[in-house]
């Protein structure tokens, strides 16, 4: 095994509570007042291979994002670090590497609307000496070409363009600062089928050119398959099975992968069919207030008395995949048991 | 047959920049009765967000609606007055943007936009209007929705954020819902559980929806209906199982190829061979003709007209039907 390219050590990420004034008041006059913290990311460890992308998936909500901008730098860990090639990309609060760019989930929010796309696009090569200004436009001119987009459109406002449109600027502009290592979180949420394929492909072509290391967030299980080498799903936090992704999709092992699996919409080619859809029963839990033990045993269909009150740790299942659920290590002891016997 | 509850007719929303004009909507017909789930999809930048807009009047310059009607229970919405409009939207027409962040105000907590939505139209107390709030929050799936009313929207996640736009549409059960991509950034469960309260909200309340998504899988489980848009205008349109059994247009049948499944993985996907043509230098014939196999001399000189033999679409060479 060759040493991991990003590494990322039990980060934990919470959000405290602002108070505000009327509150804090409340407070100290003895009054309970809603404090509790959202936990977003708790104690994640995974590590990505150089070239390997890896895909995260899991419920709307249950921390891929705030891992993505942890593992970016964007967002300190409340605790826990994150190496790339053995080196923080965070140090004393601050992002100290350009080695990680991301793609976000919300062209719209992402781009600044004063902005002239060219000037968007160029602003951060120019700044990390990548391109001169002298070589800018033609540097830009480049990077738009290469994402699907006219050149000709350097000169105009993100307002301009459609979703998807932007979308390929904000990939033009993550790609043209060069880096080893790719955020991509929700890349593809925003376009049409025939423009997503086009972006996949781009993206498939490019990782292969470029050697790029890739975190891949979607809660698109079709695209997820298609681009993963592993992949890794999160439940309220934390990471809940972790593995090769052919193997996973074709023989989830936690309760959760096998319910989220199924759920996949299907195209309906039938008249007439009334579609069923397949939600996973039971509230979804709160971050501010997870379950205890399991924090999937609400809605697990096989909990047991144990998943009631232990947090099941992430164990070798085969194959070098991972999975944290009590079940599925009893199922596995009595099989090597068995196999021993 | 239901009377139609909106019908919009020849709609031509045009963008008139210092580059030249954008006819990013250019005669787009279709009707709607109670309680229907139409479902719009297409290329990326054909015009399906701008169609939206232009049923709710939002379209600011230098966009205008140069031709066409839209009728919303009989009353023609082009060209009403803008204070007369504003009493409409939200209460009779409401739009769940494709950017989240277009409805909410980074500023005001969730609890209180909410409230404001609702207390726009219904004279209820505060109240009243944050207990409606959270249970319509907990409709899309928010745990513990009364204790996250206080949140900011930059505290919520993207599908979050996603689901509190659908819920200030859906607090008023107006007739009509226009979704721009409601469920791009929310998970296969959660999505589901959207869907299914969608199309409760349709078959109890008779909200009818124009539901636009690329998302072909979860339009196919929705709507009864399908538009497929390309450059402005409607290349296909009927039954929604038919139209994705059987696509006639050309168009349609390359969106259909280029689903994640049809490729194995890690290999490249099929992609539509060319690029989205520029609004402002369409063809003179077929707006698809350059990026079609099928495309003859007379696809590149005049424009298909709409034909309808039981289904219709624009194209002078549709494909034949598989058996
Ligand atoms: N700045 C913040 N302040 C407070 N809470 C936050 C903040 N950012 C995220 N959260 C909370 O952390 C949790 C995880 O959010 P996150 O954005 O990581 O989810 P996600 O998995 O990316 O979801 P989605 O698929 O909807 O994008 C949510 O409960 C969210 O409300
Ligand atoms: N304010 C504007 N000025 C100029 N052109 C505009 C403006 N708004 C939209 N357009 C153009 O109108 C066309 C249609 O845009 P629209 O946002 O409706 O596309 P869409 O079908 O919703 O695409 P997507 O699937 O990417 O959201 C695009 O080509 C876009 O560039
Ligand atoms: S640990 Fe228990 S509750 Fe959690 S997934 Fe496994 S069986 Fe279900
Ligand atoms: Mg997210
Ligand atoms: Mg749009």
């Amino acid at each position: 095994m060759t040493a991991p390219f990003l590494s990322l050590d039990a980060i934990t990420r919470r959000f405290e509570p602002r108070l505000i004034l009327g509150d804090r008041i409340a407070a100290r006059l003895g009054a309970r007042v809603e404090n509790r913290p959202v936990r977003a990311v708790t104690e994640v460890s995974l590590e990505i291979a150089k070239g390997e992308t890896l895909g995260l998936v899991g419920e709307s909500g249950c921390g891929k994002s705030t891992l993505g901008r942890v593992v970016a730098g964007i967002l300190p860990p409340t605790s826990g670090t994150v190496l790339i090639d053995g080196k923080p990309v965070i140090e004393h609060g601050r992002k100290v590497t350009t080695r990680v760019q991301t793609v976000f989930q919300d062209p719209y929010a992402s781009l600044d609307p004063r902005m002239r796309i060219g000037d968007i696009v160029a602003e951060g090569p120019i700044a990390h000496g990548l391109a001169s200004k002298a070589d800018a436009p033609g540097y830009v001119r480049d990077w738009l070409s290469r994402v699907g987009l006219d050149p000709d459109f350097a000169g105009r406002y993100p307002h301009q363009f459609s979703g998807g449109q932007r979308q390929r600027v904000a990939i033009a502009r993550a790609l043209a600062m060069q880096p080893d290592l790719l955020v991509c979180d929700e890349p593809v949420a925003s376009l049409d089928v025939s423009i997503q394929a086009q972006i996949i492909n781009l993206f498939l072509e490019l990782r292969r050119e470029l050697g790029i290391t890739c975190l891949f967030i979607s809660h698109d299980l079709r695209v997820v398959r298609h681009v993963s080498d592993r992949v890794a799903i999160m439940y309220l936090g934390r990471i809940v099975e972790i593995g090769a992704t052919e193997a996973i999709y074709r023989d989830p092992q936690h309760p959760y992968t096998r319910a989220l699996l199924g759920s996949v919409p299907k195209l309906v080619l039938e008249d007439d069919e009334l579609v069923r859809f397949e939600t996973i029963s039971g509230e979804i839990p709160s971050p501010l207030a997870p379950p205890p033990g399991c924090t999937f045993h609400p809605r697990c269909p096989v909990a047991v008395e144990a998943c009631r009150r232990e947090v099941p740790v992430l164990f070798d299942d085969s194959d070098g995949r991972m999975v944290a659920c009590h079940v599925r290590a009893m199922e596995r002891a009595a099989m090597t048991k068995e196999g021993s016997a | 047959m239901n009377a139609p509850l909106l019908e919009v007719e020849g709609l031509r929303t045009h963008f008139f920049t210092r580059a030249g004009v954008v006819k990013a909507v250019d005669g787009v017909s279709f009707a709607l009765a109670p309680g229907e789930i139409l479902g719009l999809v297409g290329e990326s930048g054909s015009g399906k967000s701008v169609t939206g807009f232009s049923l709710l009047g939002l379209i600011d310059p230098p966009g205008r609606i140069v031709d066409g009607s839209v009728r919303l229970e009989g009353e023609e919405l082009v060209g009403m007055p803008t204070r007369a409009l504003r009493r409409l939207r939200g209460r009779r027409i409401a739009m769940v943007f494709q950017d989240p962040m277009m409805t909410l105000n980074p500023v005001l907590s969730i609890g209180t936009q909410m409230s404001l939505a609702i207390r726009a139209h219904d004279a209820v107390s505060d109240k009243a209007a944050r207990e409606r709030s959270a249970a319509v929050l907990a409709r899309v799936g928010i745990p513990d929705a009364r204790a996250r009313l206080d949140a900011f929207p930059h505290e919520f996640s993207g599908g979050m954020r996603q689901r509190v736009a659908i819920a200030i549409a859906m607090a008023h059960s107006p007739a009509v819902i226009v979704a721009d991509e409601p469920t791009t950034a929310l998970d296969v469960s959660i999505q589901a559980q959207i869907l299914f309260e969608m199309r409760e909200l349709a078959r109890e309340s008779g909200t009818a929806l124009v539901w636009i998504s690329h998302d072909l899988a979860t339009v196919s489980s929705l709507a009864e209906r399908i538009l497929v848009m390309y450059a402005g205008r409607i290349v296909e349109e009927g039954a929604t199982a038919t139209v994705l059994r059987d696509p006639r247009h050309p168009y349609t049948r390359g969106l259909l190829d280029s689903l994640p499944a049809t490729a194995e993985p890690g290999r490249p996907l099929n992609q539509i061979p060319g690029t989205t043509p520029s609004l402002l230098a369409l063809p003179p014939g077929c707006p698809f003709a350059p990026r079609c196999a099928h495309a003859s001399g007379s696809c590149r000189e005049d424009p298909p007209r709409r034909a309808a033999a039981g289904r219709a679409y624009r194209c002078h060479h549709p494909l034949e039907r598989v058996a």
